[in-house]
């Protein structure tokens, strides 16, 4: 586990998103320092991924405040906010099904100098080595677990400084899950790459973590290490029964 | 048999001018599953542009003619494309996100509006053009006086419509702005996520669209001889029929869906009757679409999740 540096990142204010007159989170605040990896968990509903849409501005916060290395992004257009280094592997995938592997690789690159991209290709290559033999296969023919891989190396071609992962090891057999996690791993230690992660496996989510948010109905409940989450009783009792594996 | 090839020439040239007006209906219903029911009054305003260019370029003694073509051309093709830019900035941008029936319905508004204002300030007649390419390679000279020849203008027509194709796909298969608008077209929300300019990528394919519908208007007034500000609607009404028979949201399908259409009205005039040209094409369309109805290469609704 590397030292986290004390600069902030992202830092998230009162941040409060409506679905029309339905209010989806309420009043979030989440810090994330350069070099962490800090994962928020909760249940189904509870406003995770609208979290990581609102980062992105997708829907915009109706009301707080989103800072990203002291920059106000709250009410910047989607693709402003995703040219400034930051990246984001949603929820269900979203591969690109009638392109390539290739093509959806590509597509993570479109905001980069081009000079860079043989290089970043490798490196993602090189991290799920299955994108390499598939990569002149449609994304819509491909597993549950290489679209994983594919999502996240898509988001890496844009050589982020924060990556947004949504739900990674969601439907994926426990042998890739625990694939993808290491990957992450290795990304944070060698590269420094700052995560945010979204997850409803708490458990490997907690472990991977330096620190944790818990988010119930549309506001943080707790935070702390991971450790320190994983040992709580209201934790351990509300996400990880049978989920510990 | 040279009566046929003859007609076969002629519907390719007709179907030719279909196919380069339904790619525009076949792209904006791809990136934002709209009709744009105002493309036909766009091609129709690059047949206008066009027959201006011309004159201008008379007026100023302008007559060399392969300089004179490229002239009109690249006029129209500008032109018409900052018409269509500004047709989307203006009607359809501000609806995006609202309910569906609200784009086509200012799309047909839209159409309206440009035939109106075309008709009040260029006049409701007719407006020609004499003859300014003649001449052609005669294939075949038959007994009993029937010649089959290929007009230098038909040849214009079906050369440049193969170039316009191929170098369309290549921008749409190859380049980084293909690969954007099929992005958009598959997942906009993705697409912006991964710092796609949305909004700016659906005003390129409109500024794409009207710039082959002003092709397609600049050979109509060539071949033709003679526009007014009404020929939009029927080219358009048939240009849509050739997207939607090839498979709307499909490229190649517009193609050959135009193809289609020009190639069965012609032989219909042809052999049967000019006066039932139009229920012929509208038939093959009607039973096409009973046994296929995602069209000739159109994609099934349904997807794998």
């Amino acid at each position: 586990m590397s030292a986290a540096s004390q600069e902030l990142m992202l830092s998230i204010r009162g941040v409060e998103t409506f679905y029309g007159k339905i209010q989806a989170l309420r009043g979030v605040d989440v810090d994330v320092h350069a070099g962490e990896i800090v994962t928020l968990i909760g249940a189904n509903g509870a406003g995770k991924s609208t979290l990581m849409m609102t980062i992105c501005g997708s829907p915009q916060a109706r009301s707080g405040k989103i800072l990203y290395r002291g920059d106000d992004i709250t009410h910047l257009p989607t693709h402003d906010i995703m040219s400034r280094s930051i990246a984001q592997s949603p929820e269900g995938r979203r591969i690109f099904s009638r392109m390539t592997v290739m093509e959806n690789l590509q597509m993570g690159a479109i905001l980069e100098d081009p000079s860079t991209f043989n290089a970043d290709l490798e490196k993602v290559f090189h991290l799920f080595p299955r994108l390499k033999e598939r990569r002149s296969q449609r994304g819509g023919t491909l597993s549950g677990g290489e679209q994983q891989m594919l999502a996240i190396g898509r988001a890496l071609m844009s050589r982020p400084k924060l990556l947004l992962l949504d739900e990674p090891s969601l439907g994926l057999a426990p042998l890739i899950v625990k694939q993808i996690f290491s990957a992450i791993g290795e990304l944070n230690r060698t590269e420094g790459l700052t995560v945010f992660l979204v997850e409803q496996n708490a458990f490997h989510a907690l472990r991977l973590a330096h620190r944790g948010y818990v988010m119930v109905n549309g506001s943080i409940t707790m935070s702390g290490t991971g450790m320190e989450l994983l040992s709580r009783e209201e934790v351990r009792s509300a996400y990880l029964e049978g989920g510990a594996h | 048999m040279e009566y046929f090839l003859q007609q076969l020439i002629n519907g390719i040239t007709l179907g030719s001018i279909y196919g380069l007006i339904a790619i525009g209906y076949t792209m904006v219903y791809g990136i934002i599953g709209m009709i744009n029911f105002a493309h036909g009054e766009v091609f129709m305003i690059g047949a206008f542009i066009a027959l201006t260019a011309f004159l201008a370029l008379a007026a100023l003694g302008v007559t060399f003619l392969p300089l004179v073509l490229l002239i009109i051309l690249a006029v129209a093709m500008l032109f018409t494309a900052v018409w269509g830019w500004t047709i989307e900035r203006v009607a359809y941008r501000p609806l995006r996100g609202s309910f569906r029936l609200a784009p086509l319905i200012t799309a047909i508004g839209m159409s309206i509006f440009l035939q109106n204002f075309v008709q009040v300030t260029q006049g409701a007649r007719v407006k020609p053009l004499p003859p300014q390419i003649q001449g052609g390679i005669t294939l075949m000279d038959g007994p009993g006086g029937i010649v089959v020849q290929l007009s230098y203008m038909q040849l214009i027509i079906i050369a440049l419509t193969i170039a316009l194709m191929i170098g369309f796909s290549l921008i749409i298969s190859k380049t980084s702005l293909g690969r954007q608008q099929r992005a958009c077209e598959q997942d906009r929300k993705m697409a912006s996520l991964l710092g796609v300019n949305v909004d700016r990528t659906i005003s390129l394919t409109f500024v794409m669209g009207a710039g082959l519908a002003a092709v397609a208007g600049t050979m109509y007034l060539l071949y033709y001889g003679v526009i007014d500000f009404y020929i939009g609607f029927i080219a358009g009404v048939k240009a849509f029929t050739a997207a939607v028979l090839g498979g709307i949201g499909s490229l190649p399908g517009a193609m050959l869906g135009g193809l289609a259409i020009g190639l069965i009205e012609t032989f219909w005039s042809g052999y049967f009757s000019v006066e039932y040209k139009d229920v012929a094409a509208f038939s093959i369309l009607a039973i096409v679409l009973i046994f296929m109805p995602s069209g000739l290469l159109g994609r099934p609704e349904v997807e794998k999740v």
